[in-house]
């Protein structure tokens, strides 16, 4: 039984490449967008980095919710996850740079909220001055993000110390109580950053003056649905390098049907924003979706849905493509390309306002990309694939849906 | 449906019942079904049964629903009756689409529900041929179907060495009939021969 994950040179030569294409976009862009075109290089910066920090930090979740449900199911790919979480520190370092840059660089094209004349000027954002400010911003930030990371180290380092017990009934159940212990309470941090203030910090307040209380879970959803997406293409992937051993189409089968259910429930949640705000028709509402829908985003606007609802519920439907490795793989791909897209169009019209192709977003994306696969395999060589001594680790083998 | 001759054999265990399945289908003979009391997992494929197509049935009553929603309310706003409600459009269609999506769900709910009645049988009054009594309490039965190439004390000794008891042979209607469980009836079709 393989269980000691080995870096193959191609994934790094990969990884490696990616990250070059990215800082090379990077470069290019810091040439190219200057001045008036700053706002493109910034809010390329902060869409890709806040989208592939929530969907690593999806894995975190992932582990939490699995855990508290008391789900057996997953522990033969326990390690999948928990390797992904550990790419959280690093993207949350990025993004707090980028955050902190954009803020006290005085970036007022981003969060136009920034410039004070504007604020005393502006009765709406007079009021909102209080939550809307740079101590605020910054001190939430910085709250939220270190006990993220220190969840997901928690997490992660009692699941490999676990791997030094002896297997035990009363280590197993002291294993199941703090871990159960733990994930509940990363579980009440996710839910008020994720759940509530910290997406209406960092991207709803783009449009400071525009408000939605769906905006976090629709921005919850999207991340957790690419989260779950990208948990399934590593495990494709360790399955197919032959690891995983006791990993078959019954997990994978779960996990597209995670897949599959969450896209229904990101649509849910796209609609009920869109719909109250079509019904109410109130300027200050509406505002948001007049360049998505009437503007020069349109095709985006639907192109998103197309994506992100119409391909995983027609491909996820039959009970055979969830089974398949191989077409798993390919709609975990087309999700986590849907959802960038998302990020795309949630951040572009609210900064650049034009609609232009997205060479210089995507290539941060591919940067993002290497970089996540450059993280997560070394995350993976540092313990065995599967956590031998957890409890639930049979019923995770006997698994049948 | 047809008055047909079974052998029957009753199984204490799950973990005999299983290896039972495996032999009958080598052996050729036709099984005609095994009554568990709760859901054993994989006897479905041990016995050799088919996927079920029921998904696909229900993803048509579900497209029945969206296109009835949808063409409907269509029609009842545009054509049969326009209204002009807050200054919306004729065609409001995201306010049409909570209804389309309820449709969509009680069409494939419900139709799923009678097509499944229906595949197994199930009806208030109708009635079928139960070979034991504790069939769906605490027993395994499994019901061999005789043909003219099978002979019937062939079988009982077969499923005799396969682990079961109380095996005997029934001549029964094999479909359903109309009629009440809580009523006897004299039909001719459920009627144990040896019993």
């Amino acid at each position: 039984m393989k269980d000691q994950f080995v870096v193959p040179a191609r994934l790094k030569k990969t990884s490696f490449v990616l990250m070059g294409v990215g800082l090379l976009t990077l470069l290019i862009g810091l040439i190219a967008f200057q001045g008036e075109n700053a706002t493109r290089f910034w809010a390329g910066l902060l869409q890709n980095s806040s989208f592939f920090l929530l969907i690593t930090l999806a894995s975190t979740f992932f582990i939490a919710a699995t855990t508290l449900a008391h789900g057996g199911w997953q522990i033969a790919f326990r390690r999948v996850p928990e390797a992904i979480s550990m790419a959280v520190p690093a993207l949350c370092a990025i993004l707090f740079i980028i955050l902190m840059i954009i803020v006290f660089g005085g970036k007022e094209h981003i969060f136009h909220w920034l410039n004070a004349h504007h604020v005393a000027e502006d009765k709406i954002l007079t009021w909102k001055a209080a939550f809307l400010n740079k101590g605020f911003f910054t001190t939430a930030t910085i709250i939220t993000m270190g006990l993220w990371i220190f969840f997901t180290l928690k997490l992660r380092n009692m699941s490999i110390e676990e791997d030094g017990w002896d297997l035990k009934p009363e280590t197993g159940r002291k294993l199941i109580w703090r871990n159960t212990v733990w994930c509940g309470g990363f579980l009440v941090v996710f839910t008020l950053s994720v759940g509530s203030t910290t997406p209406w910090l960092w991207l709803m307040s783009i449009d400071a003056h525009w408000f939605s209380t769906m905006y976090s879970w629709y921005t919850f959803a999207s991340s957790w649905v690419s989260g779950l997406s990208l948990i399934a293409l590593f495990v494709v992937y360790l399955k197919k390098h032959g690891y995983l051993t006791y990993v078959n189409e019954e997990h994978l089968h779960d996990l597209g049907k995670f897949i599959f259910a969450f896209s229904i429930f990101w649509t849910y949640l796209w609609f009920s924003q869109y719909m109250l705000i079509w019904y109410a028709n109130m300027p200050e509402e509406t505002e948001y979706f007049q360049p998505r829908v009437w503007g020069e985003w349109r095709p985006i606007f639907f192109l998103n849905l197309l994506i992100n609802f119409i391909t995983p519920l027609l491909f996820l439907m039959k009970r055979d493509t969830k089974r398949n490795y191989t077409s798993v793989a390919f709609i975990a791909v087309v999700v986590i390309a849907g959802h960038w897209l998302d990020f795309w169009q949630m951040v572009g019209p609210g900064t650049y306002k034009h609609l232009v192709f997205p060479w210089y977003e995507l290539g941060l994306g591919l940067g993002f990309v290497g970089l996540i696969i450059f993280l997560v395999a070394n995350a993976l060589t540092k313990a065995p694939l599967v956590p031998k001594n957890h409890p639930y680790l049979k019923e995770s083998i006997v698994h049948h849906t | 449906m047809a008055v047909k001759n079974f052998v029957v054999g009753l199984f204490d265990d799950e973990a005999v019942l299983f290896p039972a399945v495996k032999k009958v289908r080598t052996a050729g003979y036709k099984l005609h079904d095994v009554y568990t009391p709760f859901p054993v997992h994989g006897l479905d494929h041990a016995m050799g049964l088919r996927e079920t197509s029921l998904h696909t049935a229900g993803f048509i009553y579900g497209i029945t629903g969206t296109t009835t929603a949808l063409s409907f309310m269509s029609w009842v706003f545009n054509v049969d009756w326009p209204l002009n409600i807050g200054g919306k459009p004729h065609f409001p269609l995201p306010a049409f689409i909570p209804i389309t999506f309820e449709l969509t769900v009680l069409f494939a709910a419900v139709g799923m529900v009678m097509t499944f009645c229906y595949l197994c049988q199930l009806m208030p009054g109708v009635k079928k041929h139960i070979f034991h009594p504790r069939q769906t309490d605490d027993k395994f039965v499994m019901v061999i179907e005789l043909t003219e190439k099978t002979n019937a004390e062939e079988v009982k000794r077969f499923l005799n060495e396969a682990g079961a008891h109380d095996i005997n042979e029934q001549r029964a209607e094999a479909g359903w009939w109309y009629g009440r469980f809580d009523q006897a009836d004299e039909d001719i079709h459920a009627r144990p021969v040896n019993a």
